[in-house]
């Protein structure tokens, strides 16, 4: 089934990373024609919806596009560990004990797939790691906030995954193989952390008036922060136009925002809990919500290093590499010493 | 620290199915390649068997080569059995 539509309910998600399968099947099997020059045929493979592969020709701007943009989805999903990492001991029980340990390691998992596929454009993990650390590189705005109580941790799967997920979704069908592989296997993994989040937030609403709260608060500061996930409104993007044109976007920034909000309206009556914009409600003209677009000047702000929790971030970070460089030299030193020639010579052992 | 070496990562998604590639890991050396693999590619029993093979034993066909290089299949069309014309009647051929 071809097209770029959505379908209506978050639920249908799935169904679409496995339509984006079964089309990427479909389009291997459409034969293009060898244009007369390279240029031309990875035109031409653009427009049949084939896929650009790692030892393909391609235009040197697609190359950086896309190492920028799955190296700041791999940093992301790497930072994404801490928020969450940060109520591990503290969850409330030990069922959700295991099942956050269980996402937060599947966001490491994550986090390789990504930098993998980046290496296969040429461009190794240890240099991207090291723009990271040095500050060259983004990760998502969104991470620099703060979890402060475990209700963080189910607006956190519900809100920044569902807002993930809906920016990903259309990315298992981006015309780079590799990275279009990588996000059908991330997208069907990531569907458990939005609904385990959407759970967290169900109990505490349905439980005592203070939890209640609890879970209102941390829909209240989550909002805003998710909806600028999206990044800024479409007549600000820089990076949109040929982003489409490449196939690596299938969708402008205020199409997917709009999406998540469309989503969100009607998952928050079920939950019970408000979401924070007075100005929420359905335009039937529009067949889509309106809504209050979230503070583009904040957004610009965290990126630009200020958010809450940027440094604290980035220190982590810093820390857990340098402290767990005695790991690798370990590794390193083990595989050298099984690599080497074994050490009697085999007239000694026989003698 | 020199960065440690690719590898490319192949599953058996089940018995009787072949292994396909699935991606790619850095490690030291084959056995963790395999362990790291078995982490990071089969978190929910994804396969049944990992073969972990160092990128760098791969020798690939150069896309460049496209044309000249699987061309000489392409006038062959008596290889394949719809070639044939199958005289009316016949049957269990």
């Amino acid at each position: 089934m071809y097209g770029n539509d959505f379908a209506a309910s978050g639920g249908e998600l799935l169904d679409q990373v496995a339509d984006a399968e079964r089309e990427l099947r479909a389009a291997a099997d459409r034969s293009v024609r060898g244009g007369s020059d390279e240029e031309t045929y990875f035109t031409e493979l653009v427009a049949a919806d084939q896929k650009i592969e790692p030892r393909d020709w391609m235009p040197d701007g697609y190359r950086k596009t896309l190492i920028r943009q799955i190296a700041q989805h791999a940093h992301s999903e790497i930072i994404g560990m801490q928020p969450e990492a940060n109520w591990l001991t503290r969850a409330p029980t030990l069922k959700r004990k295991a099942i956050l340990l269980a996402k937060v390691q599947d966001e490491a998992g994550h986090g390789l797939y990504l930098y993998a596929a980046a290496e296969t454009l040429g461009v190794s993990r240890d240099t991207l790691y090291d723009l990271l650390l040095a500050g060259r590189q983004k990760y998502s705005s969104i991470f620099n906030y703060p979890t402060l109580s475990w209700a963080d941790v189910g607006a956190i799967g519900w809100l920044v995954d569902g807002a993930a997920i809906v920016n990903q979704v259309p990315l298992c069908r981006c015309s780079y193989g590799p990275y279009a592989r990588a996000m059908i296997r991330i997208c069907k993994e990531e569907s458990f952390h939005q609904r385990q989040g959407y759970e967290i937030l169900y109990t505490l609403a349905h439980g005592t008036p203070g939890q209640k709260e609890m879970a209102q608060d941390a829909v209240d500061r989550w909002w805003y922060p998710s909806l600028a996930m999206f990044g800024p409104p479409d007549t600000d993007s820089t990076h949109s136009a040929q982003s489409m044109a490449w196939k690596i976007k299938r969708f402008s920034n205020d199409d997917l925002r709009q999406r998540f909000v469309d989503m969100c309206a009607q998952q928050a009556t079920v939950l019970g809990l408000t979401i924070p914009d007075p100005d929420l409600r359905w335009n039937p003209d529009r067949g889509a919500y309106d809504y209050t677009a979230p503070d583009y000047a904040e957004l610009m702000e965290v990126i630009r290093g200020n958010g809450p929790c940027n440094r604290a971030r980035m220190a982590n970070r810093r820390a857990a590499h340098e402290d767990g460089a005695w790991v690798r030299e370990a590794a390193a030193a083990y595989a050298a010493k099984h690599a080497a020639p074994a050490a009697p010579t085999a007239e000694a052992v026989h003698a | 620290m020199p960065e440690w070496p690719l590898w490319e990562v192949f599953v058996r998604p089940r018995r009787g199915l072949s292994h396909t590639h699935v991606g790619s890991l850095h490690a030291p050396d084959a056995a963790l390649a395999l362990r790291n693999a078995r982490d990071l590619f089969t978190r929910r029993q994804e396969g049944v068997s990992i073969w972990v093979v160092p990128a760098a034993a791969i020798t690939a066909s150069s896309p460049d080569e496209k044309d000249s290089f699987f061309d000489p299949a392409a006038d062959k069309v008596y290889r394949h059995p719809t070639f044939y014309e199958v005289p009316d009647g016949v049957q269990h051929l």
